[in-house]
């Protein structure tokens, strides 16, 4: 894939960060919700145990994808759901569309789905005359406001209630300068149900696709994927493959997890099943890989498939809550994107897995324990040896460790701190310097301490 | 016992108040110390940054410096973890390198100090002390809490720990990333300092330099009075008042 229009994530969180005040509030708003994880997961017992549970039948599904692909296949075949499987985001678009064109169906309403946004199937289906509506609330303000979501769970999360009542205003017809939340979800509700009742055919994501039965499981907090599904003659599902579990028992682990960790609610209001089309109904389902299963084969990344999308990696990322979900510049921010995405192209997101201080917070919230932050240090390895780090960073990254890996060079200098203020780049009092910008520097000392030591221990 | 002291290579140049601290602190408490002079870095610079595979030559001066030594001690916490999880397992120094602090508290098992230190301190948990070598309890884990740096300074007379809003949120220091992301850093660092000025802190703490350095050129750009200091400072003070 190419790599025109790169963008880089310091960049953009730079741009974030001109609004300090906006940023508070960011900040605050996902930690209020990482607050909530954490009180929803201390009431139930067992928590470390349930999460190193679902980590484990996640790594099974991964050890054993082909079996439990075909036995899903099967399964929902036998239940009268059409399966389709796409290669890639392209054969995916192209499954979508052909289903509407055979239904001659020029509109859509779809709920949640990170995977069309990873596949860009809002623009396909455009490009090709057909509407799509996105019926989460959240992601039809980002769609009104023709942005991208900048979190997977909380699409919209970027934006003030005041700015979401003046984007209504625009486009639904809203009282200028009605912020209440109430009042604009009404009118958002009175907007999204005649689409509802109109539209004939209806696109879902998938949360959990069961081998075992065939069915698969929807999760939202707003109904919209059930009233979109059960309105429609055409429902179609996407999901990517590692969306698989074993059985329908499992659930009882997934479904604990996934509300707690994404917003600290003990379950979505919505947990529904679908299993076989109701009479008159046809119901699709597209399995898509789209370098899934090229990820499977990389020994330190595969079990990134593990993840279950609850964005609390997002929540808790100080940087994330700092840069905001569009200085990720992919469909999938957050930490957990940035170990994901570079899978799909390692020049566009060589940036992402630098994008973090390796605290490690995202790996211990994660519900199915994905090591995210040794695997953003890991990328970092095959980036810089594939040859995607500047060359200037590569000559000073060799100087220093000659340096390093050299005593003799290192005490040369004979002056504590001379070779640091010359080398190391937090050391250079100048307006190029990225760490005197908002900081000083440390006040280098009359002596080093192994100076100190020669003269007050004997050696 | 024969401790080997490795002092990071940016403490060795920038802060030798705290090598000087580690050193006296852990011969007080009884300990033969060697300080091996021709010993630079641990190499985590490189390999956090992508460039681990530059770093075979000062893992091997590493070896070279303290295969000797029963213990190796060290006041950097990310230092430590980076040779735990970087020397070659054959030459046995991931299992014989500690931390300052989980060296008193899990080596030599000590309950007391003869330390005293009258001023309100906030303890900043940095990350790969906390996280990677689990020094204290993390808030993400559902699991009883416990804190090795507040065992220890808790046994310092006259001190008043402070409590803080985000306990273990990271600093935004991150070893490059302190200069490439600037932006994110700088207000990650800033909202710490922040955290620790509203509880009343007068001194921030912490067994990782590097992230107290950070937060240090942040208190002094903004002129704030409250200062950092390493815990091997504040473990091995006699302040009376």
């Amino acid at each position: 894939m190419s790599s025109e229009n790169h963008k880089d994530h310091a960049a953009l969180a730079a741009k974030f960060n001109k609004d300090e005040a906006r940023v508070d509030w960011h900040d605050q708003t996902l930690w209020f919700v990482r607050a909530k994880r954490d009180k929803a997961a201390a009431a139930v017992p067992d928590w470390e145990l349930l999460r190193d549970t679902a980590s484990r039948i996640k790594e099974n599904v991964l050890s054993n994808l082909s079996e439990y692909l075909r036995q899903f296949e099967e399964a929902a075949t036998r239940n009268g759901i059409m399966v389709h499987w796409a290669a890639d985001a392209k054969e995916h678009n192209d499954i979508v569309l052909g289903i509407l064109r055979k239904h001659k169906v020029d509109r859509m309403v779809k709920s949640k789905s990170m995977l069309t946004e990873e596949c860009h199937l809002n623009e396909y289906l455009k490009e090709n005359g057909v509407e799509v509506i996105d019926t989460d609330l959240g992601e039809r303000v980002v769609q009104l406001a023709d942005e991208p979501p900048s979190h997977i769970v909380l699409p919209c999360i970027h934006w003030k209630k005041e700015e979401i009542g003046q984007l209504f205003h625009e486009h639904l017809g809203t009282p200028e300068g009605n912020a209440d939340p109430r009042f604009l979800t009404h009118a958002a509700r009175l907007h999204l149900r005649e689409k509802f009742l109109t539209r004939r055919a209806a696109l879902t994501g998938v949360n959990f696709a069961v081998a075992e039965t065939g069915e698969f499981v929807v999760c939202t907090n707003e109904g919209n994927a059930d009233m979109g599904a059960h309105l429609a003659d055409v429902h179609i599902a996407c999901m990517g493959i590692e969306k698989l579990i074993p059985q329908r028992r499992h659930l009882g682990v997934f479904l604990r997890l996934l509300t707690r960790s994404a917003t600290g609610q003990p379950i979505t209001t919505y947990s529904s099943h679908f299993k076989r089309p109701r009479p008159g109904q046809e119901m699709h389902i597209v399995l898509v890989d789209n370098g899934r299963s090229t990820h499977l084969g990389r020994k330190d990344f595969r079990n990134s498939l593990k993840c279950i999308r609850c964005a609390a990696c997002f929540n808790t990322c100080p940087v994330y809550r700092r840069s905001g979900g569009h200085s990720y510049h992919t469909a999938v921010a957050g930490p957990i994107g940035s170990i994901l995405s570079p899978n799909l192209d390692r020049k566009k997101y060589s940036d992402l897995p630098f994008a973090s201080t390796l605290c490690g917070s995202c790996s211990n919230v994660c519900p199915v324990k994905i090591d995210i932050h040794e695997q953003l240090y890991k990328w970092r390895q095959v980036i810089v040896q594939e040859g995607n780090a500047a060359a200037a960073k590569t000559a000073a990254m060799k100087t220093m460790t000659w340096v390093l890996s050299n005593p003799g060079v290192y005490h040369a200098s004979g002056k504590a701190g001379r070779w640091f203020m010359l080398n190391v780049p937090f050391t250079v009092k100048n307006k190029w310097n990225a760490w005197y910008l908002q900081r000083e520097l440390p006040e280098p000392p009359k002596q080093s301490f192994g100076q100190w030591y020669k003269k007050n221990r004997k050696v | 016992m024969r401790v080997g002291l490795f002092i990071p290579c940016y403490v060795d140049q920038f802060y030798p108040q705290v090598g000087i601290a580690t050193l006296e602190l852990l011969e007080k408490l009884g300990c033969t110390v060697v300080y091996p002079p021709d010993q630079t870095c641990c190499g985590q610079p490189m390999a956090n940054s992508g460039f681990e595979h530059l770093t075979g030559e000062c893992t091997n001066l590493f070896v070279k410096n303290f295969n000797e030594f029963d213990y190796i001690v060290s006041p950097s916490g990310s230092c430590v973890l980076h040779i735990k999880e970087h020397s070659h397992e054959t030459a046995g120094i991931h299992n014989k390198i500690y931390e300052l602090v989980e060296f008193l508290t899990d080596i030599l098992n000590i309950d007391h100090l003869d330390a005293s230190f009258p001023y309100r301190v906030g303890l900043h948990q940095s990350c790969h002390g906390q996280r990677g070598l689990h020094l204290a309890q993390m808030s993400e884990l559902m699991a009883p809490p416990f804190s090795k740096p507040a065992q220890l300074l808790n046994m310092v007379k006259k001190i008043q720990l402070i409590d803080l809003d985000r306990k273990d949120e990271c600093c935004g220091f991150g070893g490059t990333f302190c200069v490439a992301e600037e932006a994110v850093s700088v207000k990650m660092g800033k909202d710490r300092v922040a955290d620790h000025a509203k509880h009343g802190a007068e001194i921030i703490t912490g067994s990782d330099m590097s992230c107290l350095m950070h937060l240090e050129g942040i208190l002094r750009r903004q002129k704030s009075p409250v200062t950092v200091k390493h815990i091997a400072e504040i473990l091995n003070s006699n302040i009376e008042s």
